[in-house]
């Protein structure tokens, strides 16, 4: 008896179970999430101060800023600006285009060599090209801008000639004047030739996610190559590859330097790809910035902000393609 | 054996055939010849398999010689890059180059004088800058989306990506507007190394994030089963883990941002004399220097310089790429 009461007395008040982390640790989750965040703040940071500053240009032209294809400052006897047009139509145009050319070139050659180096290259010469690969993605803009000025320009002359000869009389291959050098088509094969190197590594890493059994399977059922991978690898891995497809479309339109330097890049609406005039959002805001005065600023302000939006929406597209159809296969 | 002897025919037919087609029609040149080489090429091997075996086997022969046509376009502009990079510019490279800057001449002088030591110079301090700012962002984005895990780790990762696709001219245009029009009214180097580190965030903070993933959670695990709490777990034990990783990290946000141009052309100006100073005045780097030289210049010394100059530039890509490819090969191990 007496026992028992004594046992009972010596258990101690229940502990206080906790999952508060202790506050060395809230610190540190506070600091990392505040950290994490930077990426939102500073893309909400690039949109607010973009608008601010074009916002002026943006209330004067409106839509027009985007359908108007005339971008003029008009000076006065004393240099003062008594007039001024903005609207970025034809660069808009010559964005899409050159990009376009980009993608049809370069992706079909992106997704085959990822197919190659997936299902037909084997041991060191694989490593070989995936590593040759990676290291052209990281070759700088200026140089393939140079790069295509001086070397690609001549081959590239040859099949621009070439199309035109045989193809001419599709409007887009005509030409006002043979005038075949530094074409909207020579910017976008140099542009395919950047976003190669990135939809291959980006449909290799795909195409390596297609389920083994199902592919064995096929093989096991007799399918040759070409029958394997139109069964299985293109349906697992078509939403993956479109979606790298829409990033590379997404770097093409933003990029600068390369086509500064190739493009002959001149403020008219060129839809003869072959014609060497054109140009696009980036390098037009390259080429006007540096005799700008502060309202062509505010405007080319403006402009970044529509390349920003613009290329924001590719790649949140390409994005969530690559996420929902790249998991799937797995 | 004996189809292989087939094969080696077949293709040296195709030669032939090729050479046949250059003459007869508008095709002309290599050009013109590897075109029409492929093309009879995959074509004859398409009969040859059409006739030994059935259509499937035909067809199939004519996947794998498209891939390994995509594969050899895609190999020929790395090869003819690094080829003219290296043919042209080895004849800008001198001794001189490392000592002295532009101040006393001018690109279309001969070679041998000037060099690019400002330029050099420049683009250290810059990239060093970028990294002081880019690297916390980037480790604590990643500890963000692979220690604490939160609510927002999905948002948060796609913004990242998003923020990898901002074109580099959005980058100096955005520095322009927040800090050089409004504050400090002067491109300086500084303003430079900001508009890089955004371009370089989102590269260290992926880079990192995957090398983090890396690291087994048995590691944690036992940090947490010690006794330890998550800062002292991630601090002591998942952060050395992943230690070559991080560098790793570091490096390829270098690479990234080494040769950008036009955020570099919009923010720090460019100057021909050395300045060490990142607070004042325009600053020059190596993408500056290669751009004034091939777009201002026009005679061959100017072209030899620009190749140079750019000979440099590749040649630090190189050096970090295998160091990271290096780093990252043990890490694997």
């Amino acid at each position: 008896m007496t026992l028992l009461e004594n046992r009972s007395a010596e258990i101690p008040a229940p502990r206080e179970i906790t999952t508060k982390p202790r506050r060395s640790d809230q610190i540190f989750r506070a600091v990392v999430t505040v950290g994490g965040m930077t990426s939102l703040v500073i893309l909400g940071l690039i949109a607010l101060f973009l608008s601010l500053k074009g916002i002026s240009v943006l209330q004067v032209e409106k839509f027009s800023f985007i359908t108007e294809s005339k971008w003029e400052v008009l000076q006065d006897a004393e240099g003062k600006v008594a007039e001024s047009t903005f609207g970025l139509g034809a660069m808009l145009i010559g964005t899409f285009l050159s990009a376009f050319i980009a993608v049809i070139v370069g992706v079909p050659i992106a997704v085959l060599s990822a197919l190659y180096l997936t299902f037909y290259a084997r041991g060191p010469v694989k490593r070989l090209l995936i590593s040759l690969i990676d290291l052209m993605a990281a070759f700088p803009s200026l140089l393939f801008g140079f790069w295509g000025f001086i070397v690609l320009m001549g081959s590239a002359e040859y099949w621009a000639k070439l199309l035109n000869k045989y193809v001419g009389f599709i409007p887009i291959f005509d030409v006002p004047a043979p005038i075949f050098e530094r074409s909207p088509f020579i910017a976008g094969l140099v542009l395919a030739i950047m976003i190669i190197p990135i939809v291959t590594a980006i449909s290799r890493e795909i195409f390596d996610q297609t389920p083994l059994d199902r592919v064995q399977a096929a093989y096991a059922l007799g399918a040759s190559k070409l029958a394997m991978i139109r069964a299985v690898v293109i349906p697992y891995g078509r939403g993956g590859v479109v979606g790298g497809a829409m990033l590379g479309l997404g770097r093409a339109m933003g990029e600068t330097v390369a086509v500064y330097t190739v493009l002959n890049v001149v403020y008219q609406i060129n839809w003869q790809v072959l014609f060497g005039a054109g140009g696009n959002v980036a390098s037009l805001i390259l080429l006007k910035f540096g005799e700008a005065g502060p309202d062509e600023v505010n405007a080319l302000m403006a402009a970044g902000l529509v390349l920003f939006l613009l290329t924001l929406t590719v790649n949140a597209i390409s994005d969530v393609l690559i996420n929902t159809f790249g998991k799937k296969g797995r | 054996m004996t189809q292989r002897v087939t094969t080696a025919s077949l293709l040296v037919l195709a030669g032939v055939l090729a050479g046949g087609a250059i003459e007869l029609t508008g095709l002309s040149g290599k050009l013109g010849f590897a075109t029409a080489y492929f093309f009879f090429a995959s074509l004859l091997i398409f009969l040859q398999q059409l006739r030994l075996r059935d259509l499937a086997a035909a067809k199939d022969s004519l996947l794998s010689s498209f891939a390994l046509l995509a594969m050899t376009m895609t190999l020929i502009p790395i090869v003819s890059i690094v080829l003219t990079v290296v043919l042209k510019g080895y004849k800008g490279i001198h001794f001189g180059m490392f000592t002295n800057d532009m101040t006393q001449a001018s690109v279309n002088d001969p070679v041998q004088a000037g060099g690019l030591i400002h330029a050099l110079i420049g683009t250290i301090i810059m990239v060093g800058g970028a990294l002081i700012v880019s690297f916390p962002i980037g480790l604590l984005t990643a500890l963000y989306l692979t220690e604490i895990r939160g609510k927002l780790a999905r948002p948060i990762k796609f913004l990242v990506q998003a923020m990898s696709g901002v074109p580099s001219i959005v980058a100096g245009l955005f520095i322009l507007s927040i800090l050089v029009i409004p504050v400090t009214q002067e491109l300086t180097g500084l303003m430079g190394s900001l508009a890089l580190s955004i371009l370089m965030i989102p590269t260290i903070a992926r880079t990192a994030e995957e090398m983090l993933l890396l690291i087994p959670n048995e590691l944690r695990e036992a940090g947490v089963a010690l006794g330890a709490t998550q800062w002292r777990t991630v601090s002591g034990v998942v952060v050395p883990a992943a230690k070559s990783g991080l560098v790793t990290a570091v490096i390829l946000g270098i690479a990234r941002i080494i040769g950008e141009t036009a955020p570099i052309l919009l923010v720090s100006g460019g100057a021909d004399a050395l300045n060490f100073n990142p607070l004042s005045g325009p600053m020059g780097s190596l993408p500056f220097y290669i751009w004034k030289a091939f777009l201002t210049g026009g005679t061959e010394e100017a072209y030899a310089r620009a190749w140079g100059g750019m000979l440099i530039l590749l040649i630090l890509i190189f050096v970090l790429f295998g160091l990271a490819r290096y780093l990252s090969g043990r890490k694997a191990v």
